[in-house]
């Protein structure tokens, strides 16, 4: 079944059947791999593209269900104000590990700070802790956060 | 003046050899963002990483390769899963060469053995904490090599003495610093000198590093915030296939039935391939073979581990151990010391298998043709992986070609072949490439465990409280046997019992044996380290028994046994002063103290946790002092302290795997539980600076941290944990 996704600003046409996770489509089809894949079930955020601006996990969003909605993954977030801020902040406090999360660490954080500007302790905790790193990074993702929201 | 016009020209040339080097490379203009409409918008820098394999004009070693478009590859021969190899080998590189890190990219190293092995290891493998130890010399002197000939080449070229120019960014002066060249230039001409024995180069007095010893920014992290860097699962090829894999739940079993009629028919799915153990599904993409899978319902004959449980390994484990093992260590006269001893202690410690469960999950791509065999993976241990894939085939070494990738966390895990054996089995029945991907269930079910083990020990304490005798008996799995059999001698694996045979502390009296013992149905291996990892808790654990047996403060007493160990006895006192030991605390709060010699380095932390009624603990702050001799990057330090430090704390919060009917009884992040940024604590790090020879850091934090905190579950609630992970039901505040 032909579907059209919006991906980052431009539209793709693919044939899959309708209930293949947008991760798969994202990752084998188009090519896009930035996005990663971690536990298929939505347990760990390292499938996370936005909607809309909203965060899900690809790894459980069948692809017929994104219908309209604009897709933004990791090769892109960059041209969002948050995200140029956040891989800034990711950069100069030397976030990243394995790297292998943190496609997923800041697409969530993105999706934090458009909504949450300044986000308090408890809006971190709550916004990612459904992203697992398992190289134990949490604690300079938190400081990334604050540093590029300023607070 | 002059000394403006020289640092101006270095600018000027660099920014020129750089701007060669860029454009000479295409590869690292993978990615621009077009389109940016804001100034905020965040221009990603060149990929410091380049996947492809890089041949320089000028090539004096194994390690680099100098274009005379002036791009200077860094070929590092241990791989980056994390831990910042890629960095830290590159800084000790560029030292010597005299290349700023901005100025150069790096490479994988192929398999070859010659080339990279790791001297501590005896293979080139990238795990016990060894990259830095066994390179620190060996890259300098690879560096300075190169930088004396470039140098040789400039000398020549002028017609001067060699001895009177210097080098510095990348580009050779002559003694006034008004002429200069820069190593692009010089690539050809240096390429035809003489390479001189790597030993005799003179290498810098480390009070002249200007790069070693600081905060050099990581050269993988710009690729890593935007998705442009490159796993071994992100492989794509023309003609790929992927296949989705279900492998026997129980070691050893077979598929039964499958319906591979039903497979085939999802839309994508091309073929379905059962071999041995396992059945797979080959699909134009991972959601369609996914879904082939699912569908093809595969049932099991489970063979002969069908009734392999956890409850029949520890009991096996407790029967092995009551008989004497091989000797590790035996001094004094511990049988005499411990009956004339004034006071006994005896306990028995478990810790349980772990999982790895690193992000990327299992993965290898494979192309088998007639004469060669092409394999994408990110491995930590490319030549065994290469001679594995040559038994397997029948081809030559040569023939089998490894494109090493970045790790999306290794652990050890990535240290073992199967994945990539088993993905070429597959391949044998697959015309052209196909990337073979576990589910997050296979990654877990199917790992290779740090071992179960089980520990006998007896102390004897005299009048004073001082332990006079002591003794400790390791059994379980040796993953030295199987792994590395020549390591193993009269049956001691000098890995099981690292940190146990010599424990810091003053013992006059001591007995250290081990028992192995293999579980049935159960593969194990390297965990970010195996020893120490358990070793650490057991006897740090032990030594607290000890102290609240003599009644005394847990670092008062342990100060009291290292006044022959300078090294330790400071990370100790440095640890509790920053900690603030002793400072009164509320009701079921508590400290607790570690000391460890481990991997080169010496280590100690201090935990402080909070005990809620209902028995859950709350780890609230983590102080770590830590002496690795002379280090490289100090950011690297305190992220792999902070990152090793949660490894550790993960497993003994939550980390369990056990067995039964022949099953691993955990599968994804939901029964495996990963530590997540709400339940962290923060980890300071306090690094101690000296001159001593380089230890190791990934795996230091890793084994330290559990009997930190359960020594400081104990100074909270009185409660001893002698087995990992913490019962938290057993915490339960009785009032
Ligand atoms: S892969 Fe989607 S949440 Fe883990
Ligand atoms: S950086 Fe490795 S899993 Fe997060």
């Amino acid at each position: 079944m032909a579907i059209t996704l919006k991906i980052n600003g431009t539209p793709h046409e693919v044939d899959v059947d309708g209930d293949i996770p947008l991760l798969w489509v994202l990752r084998d089809v188009l090519g896009m791999t930035g996005t990663k894949f971690g536990c298929g079930q939505a347990l760990c955020g390292a499938c996370t593209v936005h909607l809309d601006g909203q965060p899900v996990r690809s790894c459980q969003t069948p692809v017929d269900s994104v219908g309209d909605s604009a897709i933004t993954t990791i090769e892109a977030i960059g041209k969002t104000p948050q995200g140029a801020a956040l891989q800034k902040v990711w950069l100069e406090l030397e976030v990243v590990q394995c790297g292998y999360c943190q496609s997923g660490q800041i697409m969530s954080a993105a999706a934090l700070l458009k909504d949450t500007p300044k986000p308090t302790d408890d809006d971190i905790d709550a916004a990612m802790s459904g992203n697992v790193c398992r190289c134990g990074t949490y604690q300079r993702i938190r400081a990334a956060i604050k540093h590029a929201a300023g607070v | 003046m002059d000394e403006l016009v020289l640092k101006e020209q270095i600018a000027d040339e660099t920014e020129m050899s750089r701007r060669a080097f860029l454009q000479g490379t295409g590869l690292l203009l993978g990615f621009a963002l077009t389109g940016a409409s804001t100034e905020s918008v965040f221009a990603a820098p060149a990929s410091q990483v380049v996947e492809n394999e890089v041949t320089g004009a000028f090539a004096p070693n194994g390690f680099i390769r100098i274009n005379p478009t002036g791009a200077v590859t860094l070929v590092i021969p241990m791989i980056e899963m994390g831990q910042g190899v890629y960095t830290s080998l590159s800084m000790l590189l560029a030292e010597e060469l005299e290349v700023k890190l901005d100025q150069i990219q790096v490479q994988h190293a192929p398999p070859n053995h010659a080339l990279y092995v790791n001297s501590i290891i005896g293979i080139q493998n990238t795990g016990g904490s060894a990259s830095v130890r066994a390179f620190w010399t060996p890259l300098r002197q690879a560096g300075a090599v190169g930088r004396n000939l470039l140098i040789a080449a400039a000398a020549k070229r002028w017609n001067v003495d060699p001895a009177t120019c210097r080098a510095k960014d990348g580009v050779v002066f002559d003694a006034s610093g008004s002429k200069h060249l820069r190593y692009g230039e010089l690539a050809k001409a240096a390429a035809k000198l003489p390479v001189p024995p790597a030993a005799n180069v003179k290498l810098k007095d480390p009070k002249d590093f200007t790069l070693i010893g600081t905060r050099a920014k990581r050269v993988d992290s710009s690729i890593k915030v935007d998705g442009r860097a490159l796993y071994g699962i992100d492989t794509r090829l023309p003609g790929m296939k992927v296949a989705a894999v279900a492998i026997s739940p129980v070691l050893g079993g077979k598929a039964k039935t499958v319906d591979e009629k039903a497979a085939l028919a999802v839309k994508g799915v091309r073929q379905v391939v059962n071999i041995d153990e396992t059945v797979a599904v080959v699909a134009d993409h991972t959601g369609a073979a996914k879904k082939g899978l699912e569908a093809a319902a595969i049932t099991w004959d489970d063979g002969p581990n069908g009734k392999v449980s956890n409850a029949d390994i520890v009991k096996q484990l407790e029967e092995e151990s009551k008989k004497p093992g091989a000797v590790a260590r035996n001094v004094g006269d511990v049988g005499k010391a411990l009956a004339e001893a004034a006071q006994r202690v005896d306990a028995i410690y478990q810790v349980p298998f772990l999982a790895h469960a690193a992000m990327e999950p299992m993965n290898c791509t494979v192309h088998l043709q007639k004469d060669r065999c092409d394999i994408w993976v990110g491995t930590q241990a490319p030549t065994i992986t290469q001679s594995q894939v040559a038994e397997l085939t029948g081809l030559p070494k040569d023939a089998i070609k490894i494109h090493n990738h970045l790790i999306g966390g290794g652990f050890g895990r990535r240290l073992e072949a199967d994945g990539t054996i088993l993905a070429v089995k597959i391949a044998k029945h697959v015309d052209g490439p196909v990337k073979v991907i576990w589910s997050r269930e296979e990654d877990i079910q199917h790992d290779m465990y740090r071992p179960y083990y089980l520990d006998r020990l007896s102390a004897g304490l005299d009048a004073a409280g001082k332990p006079v005798a002591w003794t400790h008996r390791i059994a379980g799995s040796s993953v030295m046997a199987r792994y590395y059999p020549p390591y193993v001698k009269d049956g001691l694996d000098p890995d099981a019992i690292e940190a146990a045979a010599e424990p810091p502390y003053a013992l006059p009296n001591i007995h250290v044996d081990f028992v192995r013992v293999e579980p049935r149905g159960v593969r194990t291996s390297w965990w970010r380290g195996v020893g120490p990892t358990h070793n650490v808790f057991v006897v740090e654990s032990f030594i607290d028994e000890l102290a609240h047996a003599a009644k005394q403060d847990p670092v008062a007493y342990r100060k009291g046994l290292l006044g022959h160990n300078p090294r330790a006895l400071a990370v100790l006192l440095l640890a509790a002063e920053k900690a603030g030991w002793g400072s009164p605390l509320p009701a079921r709060h508590g400290c607790g103290i570690s000391v460890q010699f481990a991997y080169g380095s010496y280590t100690s932390q201090v935990a402080e946790v909070e005990v809620a009624a209902d028995g859950s603990v709350k780890v609230k702050r983590i102080v770590c002092a830590i002496d690795c001799g002379m280090y490289v990057n100090p950011d690297t330090i305190e992220a792999q302290v902070q990152g090793g430090t949660l490894f550790g704390l993960t497993a003994a919060l939550h980390g369990s795997i056990t067995f039964k009917d022949g099953r691993v009884e955990q599968s994804n992040f939901d029964s495996y539980l990963p530590m997540r940024i709400d339940e962290v604590p923060v980890v300071e790090t306090h690094l101690i600076r000296n001159a001593e020879a380089p230890g190791g850091i990934g795996e230091a934090p890793t084994a330290i941290v559990s009997a930190a905190v359960t020594n400081a579950i104990f100074a909270a609630t009185g409660k001893r944990l002698r087995s990992l992970p913490i019962d938290m039901d057993s915490l339960k505040s009785s009032s």
